[in-house]
C-alpha cells in the first residue's frame, strides 16, 4: 500500500469564523452530523448559552428539524458531511413544497486527495444530488472565502427565501492524517 | 387489549389542544386532525416520511412557550426511528409525539407494520430518555394525556392504540406554501 503524499498543514482559522458567522446571520440552532472538518463549529454551538446544537442520527433529520424551526420563526442551520447528502433527497422535497429556507453546510470528502474509495460514489454527485433537489450551492475552496461564501449563502436562505448549500471543499479542509 | 377508535380519540385528544401547534404525519393521522377541524396552527405533511417528529423538534425548540403536538402514523414514525434517540437528547419538554398505532401501513394497502410483530415504541421512546412514554388504550388513557399535555414537562411520549377501519378520507390542503404561511401567521410571523 502506497500511503499518501505529506502537504502542509491546511489552514484550519476558517472553522472558527463558522458559529460567529452563523450567529451574526440570526441562526439560533444548529442541527449536526458530525464531521471532523466541523468539529470546532459542533464544539462553539454546545458551549454556546445562545444556541441550541442538535446532535442527528442521520441528516434527513436536520432538515426537518430546520424546517421546523422556520415554521416556529427561528433560523436554524445544518451541519453535515457530503455523504450525508444521499441521505437527505426525499426529505428536501419538504423544502421545496413548502418554500422553506434552508441553510446547509457541506464539508466535502471523495472529492480531493481521498484515501478512502468509499467516500467517493457520494462526494462525486455531492453538488448534482442537491442541485436536483433545489439546492443551490456556493462553494469555498480557500480559506479566505469562507466567510464571504457562508454570508452569501446565509443571506440568500434566509432574506432571499432559498434552500441553499455552502459546499467546503476537501482542499480547503486538507488531508486527513490515515496513520497515526 | 381494547382498541380506540381514531376518530374518535384523534378529536377527543384535540379537544383539549388549547394553544398546542400541531404537526401531522402523511396519510390517515393528517385525514384525523383535518377531521376534527381544521385549525391555522395545523401542520399537515403530505411527504417527506419519516419528518414529521423531527418538523416537530425544530417547531418545539422555537417555540418553547407553546405545547407541541406531533400526530403520526406507527409506519411514518418507524422510517424516522432515529427520532427517538434525537429527540431523547434534545429533551424538549414542550414536545409531545403521539402515534397512532394500528400496526399496519394503511396508506398502501393495510400490509403489516414492525410494531404488530414485536416492534414495541413505547419501549423505544422510554429507552431513548423521553420523560414519559405510555401506550392509550381507553378514553380515560386520553383525558389524563390532555392533562399532561400541556405541563411541559416533556417529552412525551404516547401511542394510541386503534383499529385498522379506515373512516372516509378527509383531505388537509395540499398545497404546502399556504399551510406554511397560514401558521406562521398564526403565530403573527411574516411569510418570509
Amino acid at each position: 500500500m502506497t500511503m499518501p503524499n505529506k502537504s502542509p498543514p491546511a489552514d484550519c482559522g476558517w472553522q472558527h469564523q463558522i458559529l460567529s458567522t452563523l450567529k451574526r446571520s440570526g441562526v439560533e440552532i444548529i442541527a449536526y452530523v458530525p464531521d471532523a472538518a466541523h468539529s470546532v463549529a459542533i464544539r462553539e454551538a454546545n458551549e454556546d448559552p445562545d444556541t441550541t446544537a442538535v446532535s442527528c442520527t442521520t441528516e434527513e433529520e436536520g432538515i426537518a428539524i430546520c424546517a421546523g424551526a422556520h415554521l416556529g420563526g427561528k433560523r436554524a442551520a445544518m451541519l453535515m458531511q457530503s455523504s450525508g447528502v444521499g441521505n437527505c433527497i426525499n426529505m428536501l422535497s419538504l423544502i421545496s413544497m413548502c418554500r422553506f429556507p434552508l441553510l446547509v453546510l457541506v464539508t466535502m470528502r471523495g472529492e480531493w486527495a481521498e484515501f478512502n474509495p468509499w467516500q467517493s460514489p457520494m462526494g462525486q454527485v455531492t453538488e448534482q444530488s442537491l442541485g436536483l433537489m433545489g439546492v443551490r450551492c456556493f462553494r469555498a475552496e480557500q480559506a479566505n472565502e469562507v466567510l464571504t461564501q457562508l454570508e452569501g449563502a446565509s443571506d440568500s436562505a434566509f432574506n432571499g427565501d432559498q434552500a441553499c448549500a455552502l459546499i467546503l471543499g476537501q482542499r480547503l479542509i486538507g488531508r486527513k492524517a490515515w496513520v497515526k | 387489549m381494547s382498541i380506540l377508535n381514531r376518530r374518535d380519540a384523534v378529536a377527543r385528544l384535540l379537544k383539549g389542544r388549547k394553544e398546542a401547534l400541531v404537526v401531522t404525519g402523511l396519510g390517515a393521522p393528517s385525514y384525523d386532525v383535518m377531521a376534527a377541524g381544521d385549525h391555522d396552527s395545523n401542520f399537515y405533511l403530505w411527504g417527506a416520511m419519516g419528518g414529521a417528529a423531527m418538523v416537530g423538534l425544530g417547531l418545539a425548540l422555537s417555540q418553547p412557550g407553546r405545547t407541541v403536538l406531533v400526530l403520526t402514523g406507527d409506519g411514518e414514525q418507524l422510517m424516522g426511528m432515529g427520532g427517538f434517540a434525537t429527540i431523547g437528547v434534545a429533551k424538549p419538554d414542550n414536545l409531545v409525539l403521539i402515534v397512532l398505532n394500528n400496526e399496519h401501513f394503511g396508506e398502501t394497502g393495510m400490509q403489516p407494520s414492525h410494531t404488530g410483530q414485536g416492534v414495541d415504541l413505547v419501549a423505544v421512546a422510554k429507552a431513548c430518555g423521553f420523560t414519559s412514554s405510555e401506550r392509550i388504550l381507553d378514553e380515560t388513557g386520553i383525558e389524563k394525556l390532555c392533562a399532561s399535555m400541556h405541563l411541559r414537562d416533556g417529552p412525551i411520549y404516547a401511542e394510541m392504540v386503534i383499529g385498522t377501519d379506515e373512516p372516509e378520507r378527509v383531505l388537509p390542503p395540499r398545497d404546502g406554501v399556504f399551510i406554511k404561511n397560514r401558521f406562521r401567521k398564526s403565530l403573527g410571523l411574516a411569510s418570509i
